[in-house]
């Protein structure tokens, strides 16, 4: 067993790990932060992405202790200070992008990713980047709504409604 | 002005604060003191004598608490197939038990012979990993091929079952020679044979389950990932353990998803639970994927010929299919309805077809079981109907949008009996068809095709006319087709003292929303804040019963109890104000949250009723029992009959053969609609899946019977570059006749309708292309394409 030490949502937090824990266990298992969801266990699905040093990362395939003394990121720690929803989170809601919730919290990390990376992007270049994410429920139509609307774009024409 | 609230509103989701914070509560999330983890030890052949198991061999290893083999439930009861099919001569289905833990044999890739439980999770898999390491298992010729698995008396998947035949059913026996005859003499026959290609259903979150005993009291409980916590319930102790009914709570939380495969009591939930009663402590297990890909039921599998009679000039006289449908190894729950009374009654559609009939083989396999997944046969049969209607149009040079016209049922043809059983409610397939065409802007279609055409693409159009029946119904016609469960539900009305509701319903959300239309339905007409409401929902030791999430039978079935309970409380609200009014009970109006005396404005607000009715100090108390709850079971008299017209508009890249969706619309008619901005959602979620379908997803089992598709990286679910933005309106509305809502179901429309159009909308593409292709079989890859436009 070896400690490792992470900054979590700002907190800082260390857990005893096998050389084969994974950060998702860490974070579900060991510090009980449940948001980050495993639905695929091959990088695949996305329900697993946390923010690891600012990047977006799939968290069911790192080895916790190659991110040893990282800040991470989890869907915990992106609301607003206040506890209400950020614009991002509050932009799902408004838009109907999410049904079952389960991989809700890996869509806006990366949906986070994108609009830092790219503030105003195109219907294109958000469907593009989500291609590390599924969602079995809503067709995708309104997550990419939602993340359009984020941008501050007029999300109603551009889904021609 | 809009509405801000009620009945027709798009509310935002109660729901979605919690998913996007991260406080959502899956199975998975729950941690409980002391919990075990199990791990299940899964056959890697498909079919195999199970010669030893050496638990021995484990049994000292590091952390390991118990280990389970097939023995130790053999003397415990089998998970039973809910529907009693009969075949052609009467006889009843071959129906073989179903084990919580393969015994003697192995008859899938990923069947569980033997579980380990242990301190840690990685502790339980190295035993496990052990445990498959020792154990002998004879390989057998494995079954996959279903016409092969019919032919050969040699190999079966169950010894006892000589052709690996389930049943042989025909639907209408009588109408058989009729159709025949219809056929022959009829101008015209497509016959078209089609794959309904096997899907997984892949709901994101994988299946788990959490067993907890107390030794103390003798009672159970079961967290787990259900749409149908009741029905597991009722499953785990009539027929599996014999634990008494009331010793047993099932709770499903939020659970990640269900399309289906979540209807159905699986083997894993008995074994955690009777873990936690040897053991004495919780125990816990979650699939990995692969083992989700490997023991999720499974969906479609149909191998279909259909034969549509027609004249020359496209009027529909006769149909005639016959199919042979994959049930997997072992009957899950709902395996021989589906594709049964949910296929063979569907196939005349939305048309006025004089002759119909259905035969279909349900056959044994050593692949996983096959059951529900969105639509549940009816994908199937729309599939079959709607591929043949645009071969036949093609075939005679007609166009396929006139076909459907001439023989799509009219309004004055309702209430309409087909020829496959069901009483068509109401309908108006025509203002659906219309709306479709309006929003596809299809008086512009031949300019975008000149406009691909200058691009290098392909440009198709394909229409999907669809109906469906969803809301199953009612309980004594299904008792007497074979249906072993009624088909009601039931919903508690509770008002607090203060006014506040708690409604507890049999329905389970896993993504549609309830908690927030079922709000708004009771809000609405107690006229009272959608706060003021709360939804329960997912716990038998909360609800009086119900018999849960599928089928599109929520708000129409679910939502119809909760309408009669509300009912009632309006009623006796009105026998207490009258009371307090001192006026008569036949003189009280209840309107927008008040009780008023009639030609007065002496009224009391539902609030001041509900207080009365706890703190009963100037109260009918020898005549009313005081406090203010009330429960109601509401049968369902029919289906309902959602309908609908779907667009699809691709382009072909012929030098590729890739597809791409360029518009999809959908108008559809689902009656009375509660919110729709959770309708579009659940149409948008039910067209990627048939869009899925139809391009993309594929379980592919090799000769061996090992799925070579068992991960997200061989099965293609959409992602969001291959959709584009869909048009979706449900304005066309009529309302059902038949429930008090006056509402059909949503949820599975999406799925029924959209394979097809995207079929024929590449079809036509081709065709246009100068390619005469007929057909080719889901999913429509680029390989497919391509080599069909190879000839």
């Amino acid at each position: 067993m070896t400690t490792v030490k992470l900054s979590v949502n700002g907190k800082e937090m260390s857990a005893e790990v096998e050389g084969r824990t994974l950060l998702v266990d860490v974070l579900r298992e060991k510090l009980g932060l449940t948001g980050t969801h495993v639905g695929c266990d091959t990088s695949q699905c996305g329900a697993c992405t946390v923010h690891v040093d600012g990047k977006s990362m799939k968290s069911c395939s790192v080895l916790a202790i190659d991110v040893a003394g990282a800040e991470v990121t989890t869907i915990e720690g992106m609301a607003n200070p206040d506890g209400s929803l950020s614009v991002i989170q509050a932009a799902f809601k408004e838009h109907h992008g999410l049904q079952c919730g389960f991989c809700t919290p890996g869509m806006v990390m990366t949906a986070a990713a994108l609009l830092k990376e790219n503030p105003v992007p195109t219907e294109g270049e958000v469907r593009a980047y989500l291609e590390g994410n599924i969602c079995r429920c809503t067709g995708y139509h309104n997550i990419v709504k939602a993340i359009l609307a984020a941008s501050g774009q007029d999300v109603a024409a551009m889904a021609g409604e | 002005m809009p509405k801000d609230s009620g009945i027709g509103v798009a509310s935002k989701r109660r729901e979605d604060f919690r998913f996007l914070t991260g406080r959502g509560k899956y199975t998975d999330d729950v941690a409980l003191q002391g919990q075990l983890y199990a791990v299940m030890v899964r056959s890697e052949v498909a079919h195999g004598k199970i010669k030893k198991i050496d638990t021995e061999a484990i049994s000292e290893m590091p952390g390991v608490r118990a280990v389970f083999t097939g023995e130790d439930f053999s003397e415990v009861g089998g998970n039973p197939a809910g529907w009693l099919i009969n075949s052609r001569d009467g006889t009843p289905m071959r129906e073989p038990k179903r084990p919580v833990l393969a015994h003697g044999k192995v008859r899938h890739v990923g069947d569980a012979y033997a579980a380990v439980v242990a301190e840690t999770l990685q502790q339980a898999k190295d035993a496990a990993e052990k445990l498959a390491e020792s154990a002998v298992i004879e390989e057998l010729p494995a079954i996959v091929d279903m016409a092969g698995a019919i032919s050969d008396s040699e190999n079966r998947v169950h010894d006892e079952i000589d052709d690996n035949l389930c049943f042989d059913w025909g639907w209408i026996e009588d109408n058989r020679e009729v159709v025949d005859k219809a056929l022959t003499s009829s101008p015209h026959v497509t016959t078209l044979q089609l794959v309904n290609n096997r899907l997984v259903p892949n709901a994101v979150e994988p299946r788990s389950s959490i067993g907890e005993y107390d030794p103390g009291t003798g009672e159970y409980k079961l967290t787990t990932t259900s749409q149908n916590p009741h029905l597991t319930r009722l499953l785990i102790c009539a027929f599996v353990l014999g634990i008494p009914e009331h010793k047993l709570t099932v709770v499903a939380p939020d659970v990640g998803g269900g399309f289906g495969s979540k209807i159905y009591h699986y083997g894993e939930e008995a074994l955690v639970l009777a873990a936690a009663r040897k053991l004495g402590r919780p125990v816990r297990w979650t699939a990995d994927r692969s083992e989700s890909f490997l023991s999720d039921a499974h969906g479609r599998d149909h191998l279909t010929t259909i034969e549509v009679g027609s004249t020359m000039d496209g009027e529909i006289l006769a149909i005639r299919t016959s199919t042979l449908a994959n049930v997997g190894a072992y009957l899950s729950n709902f395996s021989t309805v589906t594709p049964t009374f949910l296929h063979g009654t569907l196939m005349a559609g939305p048309y006025k077809v004089p002759h119909v009939y259905v035969n279909l083989k349900a056959v044994f396999t050593n692949t996983a079981p096959v059951d529900a997944y969105r639509g549940a046969g009816r994908p199937e049969a729309t599939y079959s109907l709607e591929r043949a209607i645009d071969k036949l149009s093609r075939e005679l040079n007609l166009d396929p949008i006139e076909v459907r016209k001439k023989n799509l049922l009219t309004p004055d043809q309702f209430p309409y009996t087909s020829p496959v059983g069901l009483i068509y409610d109401i309908g108006n397939y025509q203002n659906t068809l219309d709306k479709a065409i309006e929003l596809a802007d299809l008086k512009n279609f031949e300019s975008r095709v000149k406009k691909s055409k200058s691009n290098g693409k392909l440009r198709g159009l394909g229409l999907s006319t669809w109906i469906e029946a969803c809301g199953i119904a009612p309980s004594n016609l299904v008792g007497q087709l074979g249906a072993r469960v009624g088909l009601y539900d039931a919903a508690t009305v509770r008002v607090s003292a203060t006014g506040t509701i708690q409604v507890m319903t049999g329905a389970h959300s896993h993504g549609q929303g309830h908690e927030t239309a079922f709000a708004q339905l009771v809000a609405s007409k107690l006229g009272v804040a959608e706060d003021a409401v709360e939804i329960v929902h997912g716990d038998t030791s909360k609800i009086p019963f119900g018999m849960g999430s599928y089928g599109s039978r929520s708000l129409a079935v679910c939502g119809s109890a909760m309408d009669r309970a509300v009912d009632k409380i309006i009623e006796k609200g009105k026998k207490i104000a009258a009371h307090m009014l001192e006026a008569d009970e036949i003189d009280i109006t209840f309107e927008n949250g008040n009780f008023t005396v009639n030609g007065t404005d002496k009224s009391k607000s539902f609030g001041e009723v509900a207080f009365s009715a706890y703190v009963p100090h100037n109260y009918p108390l020898e005549t009313l029992e005081p406090g203010l709850e009330e429960t109601a079971f509401y049968d369902p008299n029919n289906f309902t009959y959602p309908a609908g017209a779907y667009l699809c508009e691709v382009e072909v890249d012929p030098d590729t053969g890739k597809v791409t969706i360029c518009s999809f619309t959908c108008a559809d008619d689902f009656g009375n609609v509660i919110n729709p901005m959770i309708v579009d959602g659940q149409v948008h979620g039910g067209v990627a899946q048939g869009i899925g379908q139809a391009l993309t997803e594929q379980t592919v089992y090799n000769e061996e019977g090992q799925l070579l598709t068992a991960s997200y990286m061989d099965y293609t679910m959409p992602r969001a570059d291959d959709l584009p933005f869909l048009k979706v309106d449900h304005s066309c509305q009529t309302p059902c006749t038949h429930n008090p809502l006056g509402v059909k179901g949503c949820g599975e429309a999406g799925a029924i309708g959209s394979p097809p159009a995207v079929v024929n909308a590449v079809v036509d593409a081709l065709n246009r292309g100068g390619h005469a292709v007929t057909h080719i079989d889901m999913p429509l890859s680029p390989h497919r394409v391509w080599q069909a436009m190879q000839g």
